[in-house]
């Protein structure tokens, strides 16, 4: 791994072309990675989906891309307007865009199979559309792997009211990963072997530190559990920088992106992780960070020294660098194999210290769901469950969840028991936490410990207050407990142990005020992306309700948002990882 | 008889499986989830050295399918001194039936050595508890011929690349098989050693040693034909997937 990034530096002299309109045949000489992406404002746009030559890693590989670019152009629109987007794809396969945190008619949502039929080769699609909100999101490709070979791209979209938020400039930093792999090929490889691109997992060495550290017999006690459950407590990622160059705005870690700034400015910083894989851990050393807005809604800033931004997720924050110094803007993988990079300088000659990368960590108990007392739900033995046989896999649907009484309150989460349904048995799924711990507060795996050892301030969930008050303060009329499950080490991934394919719609009623109750069964951070919908996280304060888009379970943790169901028709609902999302994913129907 | 019945199962395997490449597609929102994909696996491809002269030995396995359900295909076999003295090839039909388990069923056939012998074959492959790669057959012939056999194998990180891989593979017989020289109850042992490096996952040559003993009857066979009834040889080799 480090050999093959070792080459790239040395390559990257010719590393670029992107953010340009420069065509694949023209000499790439000069180092462009760090050209800012261009802006399209107004209401009216055409967007062409094409292929596009690019090198990222000292090699020509096509990309998809929109417009030309790797990111797209930034979008700039203004609430109020009604923007029309003419998009058409000159792609060989059908394409898509999605305008991922947008309210708007269903129609127009750009998901193939629930939102409409697709943009087929050679055809325009015109999107049309209300503008109703303001903040910082994103558009991305919703057809097959397309978004991990560059289709993705920012909107900003400019308050009709005065901004709540001072500040003096802004910038979009769209954080992504590209590699020079086919899509299709990662996901092969892990089917095959789920630890291909983990060159993190335990050793000889770990097992003599252990036994040196702890004895034989701690040592035999602490691994038991993995041993038999045969699962890695190394596996944070299921995709790494062995196949993976980081990128911010288009911009490898070598070239760094830059953003300038003047003195006693204050600088927006409006950042989107647009990554097919990467969950990110950002921080900018030498600078307090206010968040200002999550998923595009104005929350009461918070000062923080580290955010994880998960895939899909955008965070909006305010900074104000000193004249006197360049900052680095350092975005690494929650896996720590690497980094995306920008500079905020006065001076575009100015360097500023890369950090090195923190350790990784390791899983632990929590993670599994193991969390309180009880124990996981695992077999110790060869066969598991075989009351569960797969033959009732074929046309298995969702038994609904016992419940016993009225959901709790608004704003304070679920206090009902866990259960795991006959569909979360079989060979398709690994794991159950039987103790989920309340994700809300957990800064997640790798961050835990971050205030003790570095003084650094993580934001959780539980520190957003959303700036408005709560829009809908009715109590949840009724409870979905959905569970993320999946087979890690057949690369099989579902919810309530049924993936997609084999999924019924999950309804809801127009109107209804519904409680959403996610239980991750697995050891994976995933970030789950409602469309068309608020996802308002019960923070615990229930008229400040923290509003998004797209919310992240942590590892073997549960997490509840209340959901009005005010746009009608057909809604994708999934893991935004994405390689989880062929099959951790479910269509809304709201009726 | 077995046989017969064997080859309905692996026909009836292969509509099942071919079935599954007509599934309506209905996940067109997302991508498809369950691709139809092909692995093939070259355990071991090594030389091994004997008495003087090298023997080319292999060990391989693959599979073409789903997630849950596969077809599967094992083979190996021996060359020495320019003709194959051992061939053998599975072709079976795999569902999974637990979380890291799978359960086999089809046929062998034993073209090597002669006469060639097939069987019908049930089996059960997957990761034990520990991360011991475990393969269980139950092979049953002509003649009222049966066979089990047991393979075992660990892989032991000493870096993220250079891997040693104990493995252990022992083979019982129902009945004695006076052609081939082979002799009912425990019949073969062979442990082995290797240690490679994956220069990358797919690609990674190795070393090791071999070592084989002979039980029983079969031992008793090979003594009488004068040959060794343990032999420890040093191998090297190359692993290989796609």
């Amino acid at each position: 791994m480090m050999s093959r990034r070792r080459f790239v530096t040395g390559a990257a002299a010719g590393s670029a072309l992107l953010g340009l309109g420069i065509s694949a045949d023209s000499s790439f000489a000069v180092t462009l990675t760090r050209q800012p992406v261009t802006t399209l404002r107004g209401s009216s746009f055409d967007i062409d989906i094409g292929y596009k030559m690019v090198n990222f890693t000292g090699r020509e590989r096509p990309a998809t891309t929109i417009n030309g670019s790797v990111p797209g152009p930034i979008l700039r629109w203004r609430e109020g307007d009604r923007v029309t987007l003419r998009v058409t794809n000159h792609l060989a396969h059908d394409s898509s865009i999605h305008w991922h945190g947008m309210i708007l008619d269903a129609r127009m949502d750009g998901v193939p199979g629930i939102s409409f039929d697709g943009i087929k080769p050679g055809e325009t699609f015109t999107y049309q559309f209300d503008v109703r909100q303001n903040g910082t999101f994103w558009y991305h490709s919703h057809s097959g792997f397309q978004e991990q070979t560059g289709m993705y791209g920012a909107i900003v979209i400019d308050p009709a009211k005065p901004d709540p938020v001072s500040y003096d400039r802004d910038y979009v930093i769209v954080l992504s990963d590209w590699s020079d792999e086919k899509p299709e090929r990662i996901y092969a490889k892990l089917k095959k072997q789920s630890d291909y691109y983990n060159f993190r997992e335990r050793t000889a060495a770990d097992l003599w530190r252990d036994i040196s550290d702890k004895g034989v017999g701690q040592t035999r006690r602490d691994r038991a559990m993995w041993n038999q459950m045969r699962m890695s407590d190394r596996d944070l990622s299921d995709v790494s920088a062995y196949t993976y160059t980081f990128l911010m705005n288009g911009a490898t870690p070598e070239d760094g992106w830059l953003g300038l700034f003047e003195q006693g400015e204050k600088v927006r910083l409006r950042f989107i992780n647009a990554a097919a894989m990467t969950i990110y851990d950002v921080r900018i050393p030498g600078l307090k960070m206010k968040v200002v807005a999550a998923d595009g809604q104005n929350i009461e800033p918070v000062s923080i020294d580290e955010f994880r931004i998960g895939v899909a997720e955008t965070y909006d924050v305010i900074v104000e660098p000193s004249a006197d110094s360049a900052y680095t803007i350092f975005a690494q993988s929650i896996d720590r194999t690497g980094y995306a990079r920008g500079i905020l300088s006065p001076d575009a000659d100015w360097s500023a210290e890369v950090p090195q990368l923190d350790p990784p960590a390791l899983l632990g108990h929590r993670d599994m769901g193991m969390g309180g007392m009880g124990g996981m739900d695992h077999d110790v033995g060869g066969m598991d469950h075989s009351q569960h046989d797969m033959s009732k896999m074929s046309g298995m649907r969702e038994m609904p969840r016992k419940s016993g009484r009225a959901p709790d309150p608004a704003g304070y989460g679920s206090n009902r028991e866990i259960t795991h349904i006959a569909s979360e048995f079989g060979p398709h799924v690994d794991m159950r936490a039987s103790t989920p711990q309340d994700g809300l507060s957990d800064p997640g795996i790798g961050l835990r410990d971050h205030q003790r050892l570095y003084g650094r301030r993580v934001l959780t969930y539980a520190d957003i207050r959303n700036l408005g008050r709560t829009l809908d303060p009715r109590d949840p009329e009724r409870e979905i407990e959905l569970h993320l499950t999946g087979n890690m080490n057949r690369y099989m991934w579902s919810m309530n142990g049924i993936k997609f394919a084999d999924a019924d719609l999950l309804r809801l009623s127009y109107g209804e005020r519904v409680r959403i109750n996610l239980v991750n069964d697995t050891m994976m951070t995933h970030p789950i992306h409602l469309h068309g919908m608020w996802s308002e996280l019960e923070t615990g304060d229930p008229d400040y309700m923290p509003r998004k888009h797209t919310v992240i379970v942590q590892p073997g943790s549960k997490i509840s948002y209340l959901v009005t169901a005010d746009a009608m028709g057909g809604w994708a609902y999934h893991c935004h990882l994405l390689y989880h999302m062929p099959g951790m994913f479910r269509e809304v129907r709201v009726s | 008889m077995a046989i017969r019945s064997a080859a309905k199962i692996v026909f009836a395997a292969t509509l099942i499986v071919t079935s599954c490449l007509s599934v309506a597609e209905n996940a067109r929102a997302a991508t498809e989830d369950d691709p139809l994909l092909l692995m093939g696996i070259l355990d071991q491809l090594e030389l091994r050295d004997a008495a003087g002269d090298s023997n080319l030995s292999w060990d391989g396995q693959g599979w073409f399918g789903k997630d849950l359900r596969k077809l599967w295909f094992k083979t190996e076999g021996e060359r020495a001194g320019g003709s194959t003295t051992e061939a053998e090839l599975q072709f079976l039909y795999s569902k999974a039936i637990a979380k890291y388990w799978e359960l086999q069923i089809g046929v062998r056939h034993d073209f090597k050595p002669s006469p060639s012998r097939s069987w019908a074959a049930i089996g059960i492959q997957g990761l034990a508890p520990y991360f011991f790669e475990t393969d269980i057959a139950l092979f049953i012939g002509e003649s009222g011929r049966t066979a089990l056999r047991l393979e075992s194998e660990y892989e032991l990180l000493l870096t993220q690349r250079l891997i040693l891989t104990p493995d252990i593979e022992v083979n019982f017989y129902g009945q004695d098989d006076t052609d081939l020289g082979l002799g009912s109850g425990l019949s073969d042992l062979e442990v082995g050693l290797r240690l490679r490096y994956e220069i990358r996952r797919e690609f990674a040559p190795y070393i090791g040693v071999n070592w084989t003993k002979l039980f029983g009857n079969t031992a008793d066979f090979a003594r009488f034909a004068g040959e060794d009834t343990s032999e420890a040889q040093l191998v090297i080799g190359l692993r290989a997937w796609f």
